[in-house]
């Protein structure tokens, strides 16, 4: 897994966020590299979410940079975000449900495509090609994910799994090179898991760096090159999988500081399979 | 925005076969369209022989439509509450009025002016626009209620100390419809066929309307109406995927102004007198309901209910007062209190039997076909 070293993709450094007196990050620094699935990992409330909130430009960073495919991405709304190439899932599905999966998709395709005002009104041939392209490109990218089945169907009356999925190919739609999945397997039972991991490492396949919040430490340490951990806004950790789940504070963050190793029996199996 | 039947596309490699909504037609549609076009050619005719004041009726109603349609595509299409629309419809009327009447001693042709009107209604909408664009729902409602009632109150006091608007007097004397000396503000014959004043506007009207239509058919199908009902649906998802909110949502504000500016245009000409009291509060709430009693967001739904909610207040002006004498044999009620009366009445249940609307958009009806049954979160396949 380690081997080669591929170019940086992204580059943060010194990410800071504060709530009021509540250090949500302090100084967060870490490396993407490109084609790797970089996983982020931490207790609940370490500020993983709020670190992918400041990189796709949802919530302004205190302090610190990312530097995304030599560009810095920092001060940027969340739509220049997008269009830089980084495109992202939400913990809570947020998906446009009334509308049906195939026009989720489509819309993923609005940062690529340029049809504006004139051409929605005159629908010169130009729109017209660009409107099947989308349709097509859309319908493709459902089909790679496994919901094509479903294409015309509201994306809330989708399964839960399909709802996770759906979102996974809106993201795609944006053509990005960094895919941030926060959560993707939260819900999910072992088979859509698996499913997922394959899933995973096929987006991988088409040349996409994945950043990769989950909770799922199976998940994790099958398939992320690389972990960052946080805990309470802090970077206590990075690095293979197989270290970093073998570092003494990575197993105090999930356990709490001082624990017996005997406890650990007794804990859930996700805090169980980080610690082994 | 309906992709034909569920479950058609089993196949990855099948192509997408339906054409683009729109595109092809059935002869049978093709009938029904002409059908269609002999009736409202007709119309006007029918309804002279009622009265002239149904045609005038009727282009008023044509004129709800575009105002409806106007607004659909703000509250409609991007979902941004406005309960100041009629600001708009204001603001293309007096710039007929100034460019077109004595006031000013200027009478530019209509062709000219109603563009004219378009362009600074729209500047209207991207003035609410640009200050709005952090808010939504409650919030939004209330701002724009506050600029409709600006704009009014300049109307009605912009006579001093330069003498804009005349004021609550209001301008009178506007021009009608000329080109080339054929004026809309005369009958004229063809034949023994006489064709009243308002004959004359209908026709232009119905025009403009059937183009107005296909506009909003074709933005709603495009990547812009897109890119508005994913706003509707989620903003913060919908920045995610890289759609620039603020543009878009300004888009939808100019876009809807416009609509509403030409309207105002051809109010002015057609009744050759305005003043700020035609553009009232009461006039926003009105069109706001066309579009939510008709079906928001489905351009047919709020051309219904334009229609109906022109129409049925007439009606009922025209019977509520007969009826009483005929039952009662003296008026017990003022045929004015009992006609809006009833049409409150009428309006609260159609809310409570049909929230959707009288035609919802396919996206609208299932919204609230779950909203009523919570807990179905599946639906069928």
């Amino acid at each position: 897994m380690t081997g080669e070293v591929r170019p940086v993709l992204l580059d943060a450094q010194g990410i800071t966020k504060r709530f009021g007196g509540v250090h949500a990050l302090s100084d967060v620094d870490f490396q993407i590299r490109r084609g790797e699935i970089y996983g982020l990992i931490g207790p609940n409330g370490a500020g993983k979410t709020s670190l992918f909130n400041v990189l796709t430009g949802i919530y302004p960073a205190d302090g610190g940079r990312f530097v995304f495919d030599d560009r810095p991405l920092i001060g940027l709304k969340p739509n220049e975000v997008a269009e830089h190439g980084v495109a992202r899932t939400f913990q809570n599905i947020r998906l446009f449900a009334n509308l049906s999966a195939l026009e989720n998709v489509m819309i993923g395709r609005h940062v690529r495509t340029r049809a504006g005002v004139f051409g929605a009104i005159l629908r010169d041939r130009r729109t017209m090609d660009e409107e099947r392209a989308i349709e097509k490109d859309a319908y493709e990218l459902l089909a790679f994910v496994g919901v094509h089945r479903r294409a015309n169907d509201l994306a809330k009356h989708l399964a839960y799994g399909d709802q996770r999925r759906l979102e996974i190919a809106r993201a795609l739609a944006t053509e990005p090179k960094l895919l941030a999945l926060d959560e993707p397997a939260a819900g999910m039972n072992a088979t859509e898991t698996a499913g997922l991991k394959s899933l995973l490492e096929q987006i991988r396949a088409r040349g996409v760096t994945i950043l990769l919040i989950e909770h799922d430490m199976k998940l994790v340490m099958s398939v992320c090159d690389r972990v960052l951990v946080l805990d309470y806004g802090k970077k206590i950790a990075e690095g293979p999988a197989a270290e970093v789940q073998r570092n003494e504070k990575v197993i105090a963050a999930y356990l709490g500081g001082g624990v017996e190793l005997a406890v650990r029996r007794r804990t859930s199996p996700e805090v169980r399979s980080a610690v082994q | 925005m309906n992709h034909s039947a569920p479950g058609m596309k089993t196949s990855v490699a099948a192509p997408l076969a339906q054409p683009l909504p729109g595109v092809r037609r059935p002869a049978t549609a093709w009938i029904g369209i002409v059908l269609l076009a002999v009736a409202l050619a007709v119309l006007p005719f029918v309804l002279t022989g009622i009265g002239t004041a149904w045609v005038r009726i009727t282009n008023l109603a044509i004129l709800y439509c575009f105002l409806a349609l106007g607004l659909n595509i703000v509250v409609g299409f991007a979902g941004l509450l406005d309960l100041g629309y009629i600001a708009f419809y204001g603001v293309g009327a007096y710039t007929y009025a100034l460019l077109a009447s004595p006031h000013f001693g200027l009478h530019l042709p209509f062709w000219i002016i109603l563009p004219i009107g378009a362009l600074i209604a729209c500047l209207f909408g991207v003035l609410l626009g640009a200050p709005t664009l952090k808010l939504r729902g409650d919030y939004l409602a209330i701002v724009t209620l506050g600029f409709g009632e600006i704009v009014r109150i300049f109307l009605n006091n912009l006579s001093r100390p330069f003498n804009l608007t005349n004021g609550a007097q209001g301008i009178t004397l506007i021009d009608p419809f000329r080109i080339d000396g054929f004026t809309f503000g005369k009958p004229h014959t063809i034949g023994s066929l006489v064709v009243s004043t308002p004959v004359n506007y209908y026709y232009f009207l119905l025009i403009v309307l059937v183009a107005v239509i296909v506009l909003n058919l074709r933005l709603q199908n495009s990547r812009v109406g897109r890119a508005w009902e994913a706003i509707r649906e989620d903003e913060i998802a919908a920045r995610a995927m890289g759609i620039n909110t603020r543009n878009m949502k300004l888009l939808a504000f100019a876009m809807g102004a416009s609509f509403g500016g030409i309207a105002g245009g051809m109010f002015s000409a057609m009744q050759q007198f305005i003043s700020p009291e035609s553009f009232v509060l009461v006039e926003s709430i009105m069109v706001l309901s066309m579009v939510v009693l008709g079906g928001m967001g489905n351009v047919f739904g709020v051309i219904v209910g334009a229609l109906l909610l022109s129409y049925v207040p007439e009606v009922l002006r025209y019977t509520v007062g007969p009826a009483q004498m005929a039952l009662f044999g003296r008026t017990l009620i003022d045929p004015e209190v009992i006609r809006m009366l009833m049409f409150g009445l009428a309006l609260v249940l159609m809310m409570l039997f049909r929230p959707a609307g009288i035609l919802p958009s396919a996206v609208r009806k299932r919204e609230f076909e779950t909203a009523r049954r919570p807990g179905n979160g599946q639906g069928t396949p």
